[in-house]
C-alpha cells in the first residue's frame, strides 16, 4: 500500500487549496451539527420537565394530555397501587389533573393565543420540585382562585397576582405567581381541579400523576395498570411522557436540517471534485511512476480516495468546532404540544459528533470518488510521458 | 535479425516478432515491426537510436508497462506478455527497476521513504525494508541525506536516489531511459559510472535507452535501433 503519510503531505503541499475546500465543507457540517443540535437541545429542555421518578398515566391511545380521559373511578383504582410513595401526611404522592387548552388575551393587544390551563390536587406543587411559587400563596380548595406561571403573568391580560381571568363563565383571581424555569409549566394557569371540571362541565380527568416508591418498580406497575381489564390507560414515566413530545417537533428540525444539508453539501461535494482533479491532473507523473514501480490500480485509488476522506474530515472538524460555540446560544420557540413559549439551547452530545464526522467523511469521499477512479484507470506510459 | 547472444551465457530477456504500433488520429503508425532478440544475463546494453526510433517503447515493452501487439517477451523465463494487468504490476515490483529521464522522485517523500516504496510491496519487516533502504542509499553514496526531500537535492543526487529505489528490491532487469538527459556533464558521468559499477560489481542486467554516445559507451553492448528495426550486431 501507497503510505498514509503520502495522501496527508499532499494535502499539506497545498494546504490553501485543502483549507478553501475543507472550509466550504467545515460550513456545511456547521448546519447540519447545529440543526442537530437544536432538536437534541429542545429534547433536552422537554426531558427535564419531567422527573425519572413520576409516572403519568392517560387513556391508552391519547398522545398527550389534552386528549386524554381518565374516568374517576379509574383514577381511583390507579391511586391504590403499592408502588405510589407516600407523602409527609401518609397519603400517597399522586394528583389527578385536568388539562384544559383555552384562548387568552396578550398584554397590550386584542391577540388571543393558547395557555394550558391545568386543573391541580394538593400533592401537585409537590410532584413538580422544578415549579416554585415565588408570590403570593396557593389557592385555596374550593374557591375560584387561580396561579399562574410567570410567562403568563408577564404576557397575559388578567394573569398578575390580584387580577382576575374570564373562563368556564365565572372570574377567576390571581393568587400567587410560579416560576418553572424553562419547562413547560410556566406558561400554565393552575387551579383547583374539582372546580375547573365544574366550570368547564368536564365529568373526567386528563391524567393522573404520582411519584414512584423506587424507580425500579416501574415495570410492575406498568404492567398492572396496563393489563387491568378495567382500565384503559397507559403508564409511562413522565421523562419518557415529554420526550415523546417533543419527537415531533426534532423529528421536524431533524429532517429540515438533513434536507437543508443535503443540498448545501452537493456544492460542497463538487467543490471537493474539482481539488481533487485538479490534485490528479498535477501528479499524472507520479502516478504513472508508482504504477510502474509495482503499485496496483487499487492502490492508487486508495490513495487518492484516502486524500478525499481525509479533506471532508478536517471539513467535519473545523464545522464541528464552529458549532461548539452554539452552545453559547439560547433560543425561544413555540411549543408545539401546549403552544406556549419554550426556550431552550442548542446542545452537542457524542452521538451529533460522530453523526457530524461521518457526513463529512461521506461528503469526502462522494467528491474524490471520480478523480480517484480516474487516477486508477491512467494508462502507465502516457502518464509517464507527462512527468 | 542474428541472435548475438553469447552461447555460454542465459538469456535474461528474450523478445520474439515482437510488433508494436500506435493509433493516432485514425492512422495506424507502426513503431516495431518484428524485433526479436535476446539480452544475457549481467548485459550492460544501451539502445541507441534518433528519435522516435521506439527506444522507448521497446524499453516500456521489456518493463512490462506497455502492451505488445503480437510477439512475445520473456523475461527470466516468464512470457509477461500473456500476464494479466494485476500479475504485470506484482511481476514489476520484483522483476524491474525503473531509472527515469526526470528522475521520477515522490516530492512528499523523503530520500529514505522513496526508496522505501518498492519494499511496501513486498513482506519484509519495517526492520527489514529500513536495512535495505540503508544499505541501497550507502551504494549510492546518500546515506546522509536519507531525509532529505527531492527538492533539497540536486539532480545528480535525485537520479542517485532513484537508482537506490530502483535496485533496493534487487530485481531482475534495470531498466533505465535517458538517465542522463537532464543532468550536466558531471553528474551524467558519476551515474553512468553507477550504473557500471552495478553491472560489473553485482551482475546486474542493465538496459539503458539513450542518444548520448558518451553514455553508450559505459555498456558493453550497443544496439541500434531505426524506424521500428535493430539495425547492427554487437559491438
Ligand atoms: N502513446 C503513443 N501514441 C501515439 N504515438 C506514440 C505513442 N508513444 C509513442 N508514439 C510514437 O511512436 C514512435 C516511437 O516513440 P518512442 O518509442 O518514444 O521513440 P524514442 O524513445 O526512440 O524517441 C514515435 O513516432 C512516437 O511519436
Ligand atoms: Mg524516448
Amino acid at each position: 500500500m501507497i503510505p498514509i503519510s503520502y495522501s496527508f503531505r499532499n494535502l499539506w503541499t497545498r494546504r490553501f487549496t485543502t483549507f478553501m475546500t475543507a472550509g466550504g465543507m467545515a460550513l456545511v457540517v456547521f448546519v447540519f451539527a447545529a440543526v442537530l443540535m437544536l432538536a437534541a437541545g429542545l429534547k433536552k429542555t422537554l426531558v427535564e420537565t419531567g422527573s425519572p421518578d413520576n409516572v403519568i398515566v392517560i387513556r391508552g391511545s391519547a398522545g398527550s394530555e389534552v386528549q386524554s380521559g381518565v374516568e374517576r373511578l379509574q383514577a381511583a383504582i390507579v391511586e391504590s397501587r403499592p408502588e405510589i410513595a407516600l407523602g409527609a401526611d401518609a397519603r400517597p404522592l399522586l394528583a389527578k389533573e385536568l388539562v384544559v387548552l383555552y384562548s387568552l388575551n396578550k398584554r397590550g393587544s386584542d391577540k388571543p393565543a393558547n395557555v394550558v390551563i391545568r386543573g391541580v390536587g394538593a400533592q401537585s406543587l409537590a410532584l413538580r420540585p422544578q415549579v416554585r411559587l415565588v408570590q403570593g400563596r396557593m389557592p385555596l380548595p374550593g374557591s375560584s382562585e387561580i396561579i399562574a406561571g410567570s410567562s403568563i403573568a408577564r404576557r397575559f391580560q388578567g394573569g398578575g397576582i390580584g387580577e382576575t381571568l374570564r373562563f368556564g363563565m365565572r372570574n377567576w383571581t390571581v393568587v400567587g405567581t410560579f416560576d418553572a424555569g424553562s419547562t413547560g409549566f410556566d406558561s400554565e394557569i393552575w387551579g383547583d381541579v374539582d372546580q375547573l371540571m365544574q366550570a368547564f362541565r368536564r365529568p373526567v380527568y386528563s391524567s393522573v400523576i404520582f411519584r414512584l416508591r423506587d424507580r425500579a418498580l416501574f415495570g410492575r406497575c406498568k404492567t398492572a395498570i396496563e393489563s387491568d381489564p378495567r382500565l384503559n390507560l397507559d403508564a409511562r414515566p413522565e421523562t419518557k411522557y415529554y420526550s415523546d413530545q417533543s419527537e415531533a417537533m426534532a423529528t421536524f428540525l431533524r429532517i429540515l436540517g438533513v434536507a437543508l444539508t443535503v443540498i448545501f453539501s452537493l456544492g460542497a461535494m463538487i467543490g471537493a471534485t474539482i481539488t481533487m482533479y485538479a490534485a490528479v491532473a498535477n501528479r499524472v507523473g507520479e502516478i504513472g511512476t508508482l504504477r510502474a514501480i509495482g503499485f496496483q490500480r487499487r492502490s492508487i485509488l486508495g490513495a487518492f480516495l484516502l486524500e478525499a476522506l481525509f479533506l471532508g474530515f478536517i471539513g467535519g472538524v473545523a464545522g464541528l468546532f464552529l458549532a461548539s460555540f452554539m452552545q453559547l446560544v439560547t433560543i425561544s420557540t413555540m411549543n408545539w404540544q401546549t403552544f406556549s413559549e419554550l426556550a431552550f439551547s442548542f446542545t452537542l452530545t457524542p452521538e451529533i459528533v460522530v453523526k457530524s464526522l461521518l457526513f463529512s467523511v461521506v461528503m469526502g469521499f462522494v467528491g474524490g470518488v471520480i478523480p480517484a477512479i480516474r487516477a486508477a484507470r491512467m494508462n502507465i506510459v502516457e502518464a509517464l510521458r507527462e512527468s | 535479425m542474428t541472435d548475438v547472444s553469447d552461447a555460454t551465457v542465459t538469456p535474461i530477456v528474450r523478445l520474439r516478432s515482437v510488433s508494436k504500433s500506435y493509433r493516432r488520429g485514425g492512422q495506424i503508425v507502426p513503431v516495431l515491426e518484428e524485433i526479436s532478440f535476446d539480452i544475457a544475463q549481467g548485459e550492460f546494453l544501451a539502445l541507441m537510436g534518433p528519435s522516435g526510433s521506439g527506444k522507448s517503447t521497446l524499453l516500456n515493452l521489456i518493463a512490462g508497462i506497455d502492451k505488445v501487439d503480437s510477439g512475445a517477451i520473456l523475461v527470466g523465463g516468464v512470457d509477461i506478455t500473456s500476464l494479466s494487468e494485476t500479475e504485470l504490476a506484482s511481476w514489476r515490483g520484483l522483476n524491474v527497476g525503473f531509472i527515469f529521464q526526470f528522475y521520477n522522485l515522490i516530492p512528499v517523500l523523503t530520500a529514505f521513504e522513496n526508496v522505501e516504496l518498492p519494499l511496501l510491496l513486498t513482506s519484509l519487516s519495517r526492520r527489514e525494508r529500513r536495512e535495505h533502504v540503508a544499505m541501497a542509499l550507502r551504494i549510492v553514496g546518500l546515506a546522509d541525506r536519507m531525509d532529505h526531500r527531492p527538492g533539497q537535492l540536486s539532480g545528480g543526487q535525485q537520479q542517485r536516489v532513484a537508482i537506490a529505489r530502483a535496485v533496493v528490491t534487487d530485481p531482475t532487469i534495470l531498466v533505465a531511459d535517458e538517465p542522463t538527459g537532464d543532468l550536466d556533464r558531471r553528474s551524467a558521468e558519476e551515474i553512468l559510472h553507477l550504473m557500471e559499477r552495478l553491472n560489473r560489481e553485482s551482475g546486474k542486467t542493465v538496459i539503458m535507452v539513450t542518444h548520448d554516445p558518451r553514455a553508450a559507451e559505459q555498456a558493453r553492448t550497443i544496439r541500434h535501433l531505426e524506424k521500428g528495426f535493430l539495425t547492427d550486431v554487437a559491438a
